[in-house]
């Protein structure tokens, strides 16, 4: 009754292969772009409750980073197939190739800086997916682990990645865009915000994009039976490793602004481990493997349930902070095992069947 | 996602709306959970305690009573962040974070809110810099101090001469660890010793190969920079090769009661830095007894009373209640804002009669600080573990650090994070 594509007639191909092709999807769509573009931004410059900051660096930001290396992961193990536990590392990678350019060349707009970054670990994830022309499943997932190990290692070893600094740390200096400030210390919660979102949603649209084109239909026969998929002609070198770089340039970016726009400091191994890649990998178990939507869901579950949960315990129920920080374990542990058996597809496959309700509501049959 | 959001939303609305209380807010960052809590646990409750007696006994500071936010980081720095965002709109005063990785993060953020952090022998050891790290402070002493404290505690023992002695470096593969490094490396060029270097990586639970490179090579020292379930690991380990303890020495962070008894026996005559006392064989902790535990306002269980950590927390809290009763004695009021606190802190004095009306004879070095040096004067003694007493005894007097070397160190370091940042000098 309230969803429904009743009446909603196409008269072009152009508008019945849109993306959004039922009107009412399309008008939500719009209006989530517009609560995002306009409504939220307003309210971080007029600071509502003066929390503007907290929403921003605790909230907005790690979880508009955290959905853009989602989605990065997903085109690999959800459309393409290829376990990859390498994500840590390429993000780590993004973060320590945005470092070098902004010190290298302090004029640069941050903004070339990250896609430079992700251009960067682009090419190494493609180096690290060669191993995915020999090997599968399980073993894959291992080899990408030693991806993982290296790439941590290297830039603990090596110093030149750092700068040579006594502590091995690495701090983003303040860079703009168009002269608004989006590093550092005293760029403001609205410019930050609009930063992450604006590459969101341009990596959002490429992916989707990418995923109903003729690479995405690649990379999905290669996931199906990936012999059947070379005997109808599709090439597993181009296809898994064009899956690798796309992936990586993804998961390159958000380390990137993880690096530099939210942390503003970190060193490799706290901040870019093995748990980031297993996180990630959750996030895209749970929003729903094959899904944009999905990857952007997951990644609001995994970022918003602990902080929502230490808020109640800790702001509302004044519990002791070690005791809610242990109930936060046990709580999202649990959600996530509630989550899969009812639901083995994910977040995104919940919210097709809600839609699929929808559309017969009230008279199911 | 829509739910979630609309609900944290109304969390959050609900938490902005509470009305501020005119309290002194110290924030604590703490952690009692995961891989550092034996050692994040004592120094919160420290913390904590120690507050919550100067309520008690004093009625707060200079008429206010302080409040005490605490938010769990897991010694996690995404954690920090979220603490630090969510307690500095609440009036915080000081931040201690008790982790080298959120201070460095911290540091940026916290001088343009204009809020000062105090990382207590730990943190940036450049910041003890004050020309250029206007808002950060690390006295009364830093991590390289520690090195060249341990250094000198072994040029004492081998009679003012180390050329050709070998020492290990033990250390925890972060921005902590990786501190005393150039530091101990000037060090070797100058007195002769071999240094070679042994990262442990977090959490560092794993450190097998590391004793096995130390048990092949056999260095003649080990220096150890560890923490939380680290130390405990390293120390068996060492004890487990039979490494001689009497050699083996840790930093401050690394001596605690929590990190030597599960290694039993075996971890006696390990050594330890440390720029307090040990023990509690002070007066603070009658008052602490009175005011605090038998009123059952403990901030954890009241177990790690006068345990070396512990003393600590309580040590941090006592500074920055003395900072802000200077800042109050500067600028007249009581209800002092986070900029007052700063001019508190820089011009905070500790005089050995400050220490001994407070309850706390003789219980650190007396220093005081300027604009120019936020670090204090680097005093540092030696302790030693014994496992029949289980008791850290002190073995050395607290004795100067190598400055001629260190002061270059912080000098060059400074100033590339002055010219990186643009930053103009804070003194002139």
């Amino acid at each position: 009754m309230f969803y429904r594509e009743s009446g909603d007639f196409k008269t072009t191909y152009a508008k019945d292969t849109q993306t959004f092709p039922i009107k009412l999807d399309r008008m939500g769509y719009y209006t989530i772009l517009a609560i995002a573009f306009v409504v939220i931004p307003t309210m971080l410059v007029m600071n509502v409750g003066g929390g503007a900051n907290y929403w921003t660096n605790a909230i907005l930001l790690p979880f508009l980073i955290w959905a853009i290396a989602s989605i990065g992961l997903n085109i690999l193990v959800g459309y393409c197939g290829q376990l990859s536990l390498g994500s840590g590392g390429f993000m780590a990678v993004g973060a320590y190739a945005s470092y070098k350019l902004m010190t290298s060349f302090p004029d640069l707009s941050i903004f070339i800086i990250v896609l430079l970054s992700g251009a960067i670990t682009a090419g190494v994830g493609i180096l690290f997916g060669l191993p995915s022309l020999r090997i599968k499943g399980f073993y894959l997932a291992v080899a990408t682990l030693a991806a993982q190990f290296f790439l941590v290692w290297m830039f603990n070893k090596v110093q030149w990645f750092y700068n040579y600094s006594a502590s091995g740390q690495i701090s983003a200096p303040t860079r703009s865009v168009f002269g608004f400030e989006v590093t550092g210390a005293t760029a403001s919660a609205e410019a930050k915000y609009l930063f992450c979102l604006v590459l969101l949603v341009g990596v959002a649209w490429v992916a989707r994009n990418l995923t109903r084109g003729r690479i995405g239909r690649s990379w999905m026969a290669i996931r199906d039976m990936d012999i059947a998929a070379e005997i109808i002609g599709v090439a597993p070198l181009k296809t898994k490793l064009s899956a690798f770089g796309i992936s990586s340039f993804f998961i390159g970016i958000a380390g990137a602004l993880f690096f530099a726009v939210y942390l503003g400091a970190a060193e490799v191994g706290e901040a870019f481990g093995i748990q980031k890649s297993f996180l990630l990998l959750f996030m895209v178990i749970i929003g729903g493997l094959g899904s944009i939507f999905g990857s952007i869901i997951g990644a609001a579950f995994m970022v918003l349930m602990p902080v929502l949960l230490k808020n109640i315990m800790v702001g509302q129920l004044n519990w002791a902070t070690d005791i809610a920080a242990h109930f936060e374990f046990v709580f999202v542990g649990a959600l996530i095992i509630i989550f899969l058996i009812l639901e083995p597809h994910g977040l995104a496959q919940l919210w097709r069947l809600l839609k699929e309700k929808l559309r017969l509501w009230p008279f199911p049959h | 996602m829509k739910l979630t959001k609309l609900a944290t939303f109304a969390v959050t609305a609900v938490m902005a709306a509470s009305p501020v209380l005119a309290d002194l807010v110290f924030p604590a960052l703490s952690y009692r959970t995961g891989p550092y809590a034996a050692n994040g646990i004592p120094f919160a409750d420290g913390y904590a305690d120690y507050f919550t007696l100067v309520n008690e006994r004093d009625g707060g500071i200079g008429g206010l009573p302080a409040q005490v936010l605490e938010c769990e980081t897991g010694y996690n720095t995404e954690k920090g962040v979220e603490c630090y965002e969510s307690t500095k709109g609440e009036g915080a005063l000081v931040y201690q974070p008790l982790s080298t990785g959120i201070t460095y993060q911290l540091i940026p953020k916290a001088t343009a809110d204009g809020i000062p952090i105090h990382s207590m022998g730990y943190g940036r050891t450049s910041a003890a810099n004050g020309d250029v790290f206007g808002n950060v402070f690390n006295y009364p002493a830093n991590y390289w101090n520690g090195a060249s404290i341990a250094i000198n505690h072994l040029l004492e023992i081998n009679g003012g001469d180390l050329s050709g002695k070998s020492i290990s470096l033990v250390y925890h593969n972060s921005a902590y660890g990786k501190e005393p490094i150039r530091t101990l490396e000037v060090l070797s060029e100058k007195h002769g010793y071999d240094l070679t270097l042994q990262p442990v990586d977090h959490p560092g639970q794993e450190q097998k190969s590391q004793w096995l490179q130390i048990r092949r090579e056999r260095p003649d020292y080990v220096i150890m920079w560890g923490w939380g379930v680290m130390n405990t690991v390293a120390i068996q380990e060492a004890v487990n090769i039979r490494f001689p303890m009497e050699n083996f020495i840790g930093i401050w962070w690394s001596g605690s009661e929590n990190d030597v008894i599960p290694a039993g026996v075996g971890a006696n005559g390990y050594k330890s830095l440390t720029f307090h006392g040990v023990g509690d064989g002070y007066p603070v902790y009658d008052d602490i007894q009175k005011y605090v535990v038998d009123t059952g306002k403990t901030a954890g269980a009241g177990d790690q009373i006068g345990t070396v950590i512990y003393n600590r927390g309580m040590y941090a809290a006592m500074l920055a209640v003395e900072a802000v009763k200077t800042a109050q004695a500067i600028h007249g009021v009581a209800d002092i804002t986070p900029a007052m606190m700063r001019d508190g802190m820089e011009a905070l004095e500790m005089s050995e009669e400050k220490m001994a009306s407070l309850g706390l004879p003789n219980f650190g070095p007396a220093f005081s600080v300027s604009c120019e040096n936020h670090g204090g004067p680097g005093l540092g003694a030696v302790a030693q573990w014994d496992a029949e007493a289980g008791s850290w005894n002190m073995i050395s007097e607290y004795g100067p650090s190598d400055m001629d070397v260190i002061q270059a160190l912080i000098d060059d370091d400074s100033a590339a994070y002055a010219a990186e940042n643009n930053i103009e000098s804070q003194c002139n």
